[in-house]
């Protein structure tokens, strides 16, 4: 019952919250220099004031900021995003094609690595002093400090071009499209470079993180205990450390989403991959203001929902937070 | 790994070519082409959108009444014969009988009619078809497009880039044409149609087998795959995994498509855009209102380092508003040769004494963010080297185009950097910079440069109206070398646009509107391995 009322908080502040997304994102995107209309204009060559007062009046922009924000607040409450300008389309069709493969990468790119940082992690925090320690702790620094449009070019002229074995543009094979298995295969392929990408800046944080905790966790007294009882030392670190050394890492996994939200958008660029990275590049060179708002609002969504997420996994893992919440 | 590769690659390649005369006669129609580009288009309706993103596809999807070929020849196309007025006040259209639109519709002369003025009241280009007063149908098969003035632009406006026709029966609905749906799902009468857009994605454009030129078009599919990323497109074409690589612009991109053995580059299909890459200036603000102040930076500004040095022999140069590929291209104007001394002594004329640092005046210069070679490069040049006459730059950055066009379009700027098309015919796409009529805040691409010399626009109205080729060539010349001597803008370069084509590739498009043209002699003579 406390778990469902602490939920329900966490929702009524989720929504303030959103609200004063919202309002901020308005506020900035309407601040930042330059005019859709004058974008539009452009590339007309030309065109006389009429048409331009036209533009404006077509798109509303011809009221006054405060009326232009109470509108598009009214228009959000009842699911309506606006049209885009630059699109012809409504925003939120434009942001549902997109979303999936946002999503799709962002997870992948996320599991694995959560999987293989911690992995490295605990295998490095055994021996910390061992080479492979020293080589994880180099390789992770070098992935976390490389900005990761970098690390995808680099991949991309590795594994597209000096060694060509992996697809690297698109999501699939759009020339001769497969079918059934044939076509999971094919994503999987066009999937491995970009959210390798995203994943290596990532790993070096889980594995840095896990290899901390690890070392931690394994000097404390109970796994010391469990090591005098002769449990064997696979089992003390199964099941006795990585539960207690992963609370960290799940917290980590929540604040890091607005982060890989983030390097998803510029890997996205880098490997053309279908989802709201080019929408919103696209749309902050036109001023597209609709499609622009709409994709920095749904981005907020989800990493709220992560942070709420993130919090009921870590009071079901630990009992102790659960506890305290009384 | 790699060298033997190639080797191979190579040896295959030879291998092939030496075949091809007798594969092209095998291999004439069928397969796929896929074509990649950095243009998302917004849709698929050339008649209310300008551009190469939604050109590309429009002028597959769409037939036209004209079409051009390499030497500015106007070609049958929907219309089998033209002819114009003595008067020069109407143009009347012959249509061809076996045209249909992609649902089996005809195409008729009521199609053509809506078309163009629908074209006129939506279009982008305003001036293109201004002129038109109205267009009658005396039958299905005869247009007449009746004039308010001479309009000898007119025939270039029918290209297949700027005057797709519509099908009257899908579109006069009443509705908002700019964001009428069945622009994401046009009805066309071209050769390909389009069958599926993948948002941001591809599109795939398929043969249309009621085309009306039989034998067309020769390929049996295209795909445009849209890449974000100018190295990913590279590396793609590199690997064969793109045929064509249309507007590629960066000179170090340019050249590494060169070395690549699967490939042919050529600069030809431009001549239409026109693309010209100059430095403009604020004419309305001191000292750059004194003509001997901006023609003493063009003396200083070396064109020869920028075009082989800075751009590395891969674009050509300009030296007026009417780009190089136009038989209107006057060749003899003044060409600011590379003279510090004439530039130093001009400054001195007009009165700009160095101070004791040896600075006669401060100055920004702005430039388009996004086209390092073409702009950035240039501007950080000039910086240094009009510091050799005295003029301090000081360069601007905008954070992305927006923000530069702001400054520019509302006079904000000294010096700016900036790319600007022709469009074909200068009506269309030169005046707008040169027309006092056209200086309007607020507006990018108009008169940004506030010049304004009555005798200019006097030859530019009249050569907007001269039906006669020569003397219309002649009040152009006179335009041009005015336009150059007042220095409102100095020339620099034509950008170094180029396309790259898979070698197996035929038929390609190389007339003045080059992958803006329908590609229905495209095909493959000797088709790509699978």
């Amino acid at each position: 019952m406390n778990l469902v009322f602490h939920i329900m908080g966490k929702l009524v502040n989720a929504a303030a919250l959103l609200l004063a997304v919202l309002v901020l994102n308005f506020c900035l995107i309407h601040l930042a220099p330059g005019d859709p209309v004058q974008v539009i204009a452009g590339e007309m060559g030309g065109a006389s004031a009429d048409v331009v007062a036209a533009l404006r009046a077509k798109y509303g922009l011809d009221h006054t900021l405060t009326e232009q924000l109470l509108t598009y607040l009214k228009n959000v409450a009842s699911g309506d995003f606006g049209y885009s300008y630059y699109f012809n389309q409504p925003v939120l069709g434009l942001i549902l094609q997109r979303l999936p493969a946002t999503l799709y990468l962002a997870f992948s790119s996320l599991i694995a690595a959560v999987v293989v940082g911690t992995m490295l992690g605990v295998v490095s925090a055994r021996r910390p002093n061992g080479l492979l320690s020293h080589g994880v702790t180099v390789l992770s620094l070098a992935g976390y400090a490389a900005p990761v449009f970098w690390t995808g070019l680099l991949l991309l002229l590795l594994f597209g071009s000096a060694w060509p074995i992996l697809p690297v543009s698109g999501m699939a094979n759009v020339v001769d499209p497969k079918t059934g298995f044939a076509y999971v295969l094919d994503v999987l392929k066009h999937l491995v470079l970009p959210s390798l990408t995203l994943a290596l800046v990532f790993i070096a944080q889980y594995s840095r993180l896990a290899r901390v905790n690890m070392i931690d966790v394994l000097s404390a007294d109970y796994i010391r205990t469990a090591r005098a009882k002769g449990i064997p030392e696979s089992v003390v670190i199964v099941k006795h450390a990585l539960r207690n050394m992963l609370i960290p890492t799940v917290t980590v996994v929540g604040l890091q989403f607005g982060n890989l939200f983030a390097g998803a958008v510029l890997v996205e660029t880098v490997f053309s991959w279908p989802g709201m990275g080019r929408l919103v590049f696209d749309s902050i060179l036109r001023r597209d203001y609709p499609t622009l708002m709409a994709v920095l609002f749904f981005s907020a969504v989800i990493v709220i929902a992560a942070n709420i997420i993130t919090d009921i996994v870590y009071r079901l893992i630990d009992p102790r937070i659960r506890a305290g919440a009384r | 790994m790699l060298s033997k590769r190639s080797f191979f690659l190579g040896a295959v390649g030879a291998l092939i070519a030496l075949g091809a005369p007798g594969l092209s006669r095998a291999q004439s129609t069928g397969g796929t082409v896929v074509i990649g580009s950095t243009q998302v288009p917004r849709h698929f309706n050339g008649a209310v959108q300008s551009g190469i993103a939604t050109a590309l596809p429009s002028t597959q999807i769409f037939a036209s009444p004209l079409r051009y070929d390499e030497n500015w020849n106007p070609k049958p196309y929907l219309a089998e014969s033209w002819e114009t007025a003595k008067d020069g006040l109407s143009v009347t259209l012959h249509l061809v009988k076996n045209a249909v639109f992609h649902d089996g519709q005809p195409v008729t002369s009521a199609d053509v009619a809506f078309s163009i003025l629908t074209i006129k009241a939506n279009h982008p280009f305003q001036t293109m078809l201004a002129a038109v007063d109205k267009v009658e149908t005396p039958d299905p098969y005869t247009v007449v497009i009746k004039l308010s003035h001479p309009h000898p632009a007119l025939l270039l406006a029918m290209s297949p880039a700027l005057m797709p026709i519509l099908p009257k029966h899908i579109y006069d609905d009443g509705k908002d044409i700019k964001s009428n749906p069945a622009n994401l799902k046009p009805i066309g009468s071209g050769p390909f149609k389009l069958t599926e857009y993948k948002q941001g994605e591809y599109y795939t454009l398929e043969k249309f087998d009621k085309f009306f030129i039989k034998g067309r078009p020769k390929l049996d599919k295209i795909v445009v795959r849209l890449i974000s990323d100018p190295n990913a497109m590279i590396v793609s074409a590199e690997r064969g995994d793109i045929n064509i690589v249309p507007f590629v612009a960066g000179v170090r991109d340019i050249a590494r498509l060169q070395k690549a053995p699967n490939l042919t580059v050529t600069d030809k299909g431009f001549a239409a855009i026109g693309p010209l890459n100059w430095l403009a200036f604020n004419t309305k603000k001191k000292p750059l209102d004194d003509a001997r102040v901006r023609q003493a930076i063009a003396y200083a500004a070396n064109r020869d380092f920028i075009v082989k040095k800075l751009m590395g022999g891969q674009a050509t140069a300009s030296t007026g508003p009417i780009a190089p590929g136009s038989p209107l291209a006057e060749k003899n104007v003044e060409t600011y040769k590379y003279d510090v001394a004439k530039a130093n002594k001009l400054l001195d004329e007009a009165g700009l004494k160095p101070d004791g640092d040896g600075v006669r005046a401060t100055m920004t210069i702005d430039y388009i963010p996004g086209a390092d070679e073409q702009q950035r490069n240039i501007a950080e040049y000039l910086r240094s080297q009009l510091k050799k006459v005295g003029l301090k730059l000081e360069v601007r950055a905008a954070s992305d185009f927006p923000t530069w066009a702001q400054r520019v379009s509302n006079h904000d700027f000294d010096m700016t950097m900036d790319t600007v098309f022709n469009w074909g015919d200068p009506v269309i796409g030169v005046d707008r910079t040169y027309l006092t009529s056209n200086i309007r805040k607020g507006i990018i691409w108009s008169n940004t440069q506030q010049y304004s010399n009555p005798k200019v626009d006097e030859l530019l109205a009249k050569a907007a109206t001269e039906t006669v080729p020569e003397k219309r060539k002649a009040l152009y010349s006179e335009f041009q070398k005015i336009v150059v001597a007042d220095a409102p803008i100095y020339y620099i370069n034509q950008t170094p646009y180029h396309n790259a084509f898979s070698k197996g590739l035929a038929g390609l498009p190389t007339s003045i509107w080059g992958i803006m043209s329908p590609l229905d002699e495209l095909y493959w003579a000797t088709p790509p391995k699978q």
